[in-house]
């Protein structure tokens, strides 16, 4: 009997596959981040919205992840912009390969910024990382503002945090306030906005941190 | 339920070392999982379990080591573990801290066997 210490990461071809993303995307200028949340929450809309006030002044691919169907995609490629979907066929999170599997399908010329739209799902895809400059969680008022501190990992691993249907307020049990008290005690420093899809609240600034992002 | 993709890797990580190692065989395999990393003991073993087991032969034996969120504060230098996922000083309260242990997904060590030769 004999014991061998390896100590190797288990992510370790994902992470490698990450870090090459990361250098190709960086080396061509292109801001990227992966976008997450549970299902229903609104990333499409958000992606729709942000498509339709910056793609006459930025280049934009989206690279869509969906456990079933192309419904998204479809929704995306009306907005004549560059499209990519990875259904994953029951796979509850989006992996670094897929990725970039999906880049090398698109035509990534005169593009500034890459949108990864993640499948839906608040636990799994928080360890994965995709190779982007940083992560963007949503949270709908529909779902509570207890989600933070339900799934502190992916709040602690994003930078962003959208907290979108806010029109739906008079309707919900759910503070705002609470959501950002929770959310910051999991991460100071996570950036808030809020924002609806419906009444257009708040997607002008959502849009201009974006496009504060882009390589000049 | 990324436990399955996890148990894929690191079966694919330890596949490495049996081929490696003629003639060995892996009994168990310690690996180490921060609690940040959202994986459950449990699930995670009965998928191991399931896709490296071959036949009737049950495969290695997969030990995890859970390993506690501990921070360091920025402010007072305390270095503490915290409960549930309150990210802020016990000592200070101070929320300017850096996560020292909690994110650890790997695989530490592998124990292995020789299968033994039967004398004709």
């Amino acid at each position: 009997m004999s014991l061998v210490t390896i100590e190797r990461k288990i992510l370790e071809k994902n992470d490698a596959i990450a870090a090459e993303i990361r250098e190709v995307l960086r080396s061509k200028k292109i801001f990227s981040f992966n976008m997450l949340s549970s299902p229903g929450s609104g990333k499409t809309s958000l992606v729709e919205k942000a498509i339709e006030q910056l793609k006459n002044r930025i280049g934009i691919a989206v690279i869509t992840g969906d456990v079933q169907t192309d419904l998204d995609a479809q929704r995306l490629n009306r907005l004549e912009v560059s499209v990519a979907q990875i259904v994953t066929n029951g796979g509850c999170h989006l992996e670094a390969g897929l990725v970039r599997d999906a880049l090398n399908s698109l035509n990534m010329n005169g593009i500034q910024l890459l949108i990864i739209e993640n499948v839906g799902n608040l636990v799994c895809p928080a360890g994965y990382d995709l190779g982007e400059d940083t992560k963007v969680v949503v949270l709908s008022t529909t779902e509570g503002d207890d989600k933070p501190l339900k799934y502190p990992a992916m709040f602690r691993n994003a930078s962003v945090l959208i907290i979108n249907k806010i029109d739906l307020l008079p309707y919900v049990n759910c503070s705002v306030e609470k959501i950002r008290s929770n959310a910051l005690s999991i991460n100071p420093h996570l950036k808030i906005f809020e924002t609806s899809c419906t009444i257009g609240a708040g997607i002008g600034n959502w849009c201009g941190w974006i496009e504060s992002k882009i390589y000049s | 339920m990324h436990e399955l993709s996890i148990a894929y890797e690191i079966n694919s990580i330890i596949d490495q070392y049996v081929k490696a190692e003629q003639k060995k065989f892996i009994k168990s395999v310690r690996i180490k999982i921060g609690k940040l990393q959202n994986i459950l003991p449990d699930s995670l073993i009965f998928c191991f379990e399931t896709i490296s087991a071959s036949g009737n032969s049950p495969g290695p034996k997969l030990e995890i080591e859970q390993v506690p969120i501990t921070v360091e504060c920025n402010k007072c230098g305390s270095v503490s573990e915290i409960e549930g996922f309150a990210f802020n000083c016990i000592n200070c309260g101070d929320t300017d801290i850096k996560v020292i242990t909690g994110n650890e997904l790997f695989v530490k060590e592998i124990e292995l066997f020789e299968e033994e030769k039967n004398e004709v």
